[in-house]
């Protein structure tokens, strides 16, 4: 067990969440931006891309100027490197930060608390941001606003880390007095009083105008898969390599105290 | 409770850790890369662009709207 032995695990773990998400959004997301962008497309002016050179929708097909990008690498190559750059990304944090939880969450074991480790990460990283700043498909969202959204997004996605990390360290130092029930509602509890005043005193983003309801839901559904694959396939990953790591590991030393009993 | 966290049930298996002086600067080191890289994906030309242009945005694109990311 070292920092180096989680970290190619973590990455290779990473890896793979990452192809099995870019799969997994192309399949079941990539129906939802194509409807939007026809949506956008047929809508005309009501929301404009601000990626676009002066705003207007050159960054899909259809525009009277080339797009930098073509619909067909943006929803493959692109979705590709995206969800791969990410995966990787996650996979080396995740797995640094499971090897400093190792040994140090109650008496888990390594497979269990790299596993608690994804599930926080999970729910502090992408579920919680994504309930106070869901996903929105293009055509939604003004251009002129991005650098509010951008900040606010971040901001909260900060403090719902921030929150999870300290809360989790509560729990651990109130296990040792109170014990794993108190630690895990008392951890819990706090983690939610956190996000959700957060939630409430940061701004509120909707931007949604008559974007039609049926497309917003099933787009958001969409993403919300993906971005459960991708954790859910990391944690998965990474669980089991650390596991087996650590199995391998104990019969090692088993088989040393063993030649060393003879 | 109190007592087995501090001296673990005979039989029952020891859980390595790893010292914090030893993690600290792979945490540090790839932490940090790895951010930059989630910064590259997740929001570069959107509100802070470096380098200046489109290019990164429109290109992962789709990862970025499917992933949850403000994007435009």
């Amino acid at each position: 067990m070292s920092a180096r032995a989680f970290l190619v695990r973590g990455l290779l773990a990473g890896l793979l969440a990452g192809i099995v998400t870019f799969m997994v959004a192309y399949a079941v997301g990539e129906p939802q931006v194509g409807a939007a962008i026809a949506l956008e497309e047929a809508g005309g002016d009501g929301h404009s891309h601000s990626h676009a050179e002066g705003g207007e929708e050159g960054g899909d097909e259809g525009g009277e100027e080339a797009p930098e990008v073509s619909r067909t690498n943006q929803s493959t190559w692109g979705l590709l490197t995206g969800t791969l750059a990410i995966g990787v990304a996650l996979g080396g944090i995740v797995a640094l930060v499971a090897a400093v939880a190792l040994g140090r969450i109650g008496r888990l074991s390594p497979g269990q608390s790299t596993a608690l480790v994804t599930l926080i990460g999970f729910v502090a990283f992408a579920l919680v941001p994504f309930l106070k700043y869901p996903a929105t498909p293009p055509a939604v969202g003004s251009g002129d606003t991005i650098g509010l959204r951008t900040s606010v997004y971040f901001g909260y996605l900060l403090v719902s880390v921030v929150a999870a990390a300290l809360a989790t360290y509560g729990a651990v130092r109130l296990r040792e007095r109170f014990g794993t029930y108190a630690a895990v509602v008392g951890g819990t509890a706090a983690y939610l009083v956190v996000v959700v005043v957060a939630g409430q005193l940061f701004a509120t983003v909707n931007e949604i105008g008559d974007f039609p309801a049926d497309t917003l839901w099933s787009f958001r559904l969409a993403s919300l898969i993906t971005l459960a694959t991708m954790w859910g396939v990391l944690g998965v990953a990474l669980t089991g390599l650390i596991g087996r790591l650590h199995r391998q590991q104990q019969a090692v030393a088993e088989r040393k105290a063993f030649a060393a009993s003879l | 409770m109190s007592q087995s966290a501090t001296a673990p049930v005979a039989g029952a298996p020891e859980i390595p850790s790893i010292p914090l002086r030893e993690l600290a600067p792979w945490a540090l080191f790839f932490g940090l890369l790895g951010l930059l890289v989630i910064f590259f994906i997740s929001a570069d030309q959107g509100a802070v662009s470096i380098p200046s242009g489109t290019l990164i945005h429109e290109w992962v694109h789709d990862g970025r709207h499917l992933l949850g990311y403000p994007c435009h």
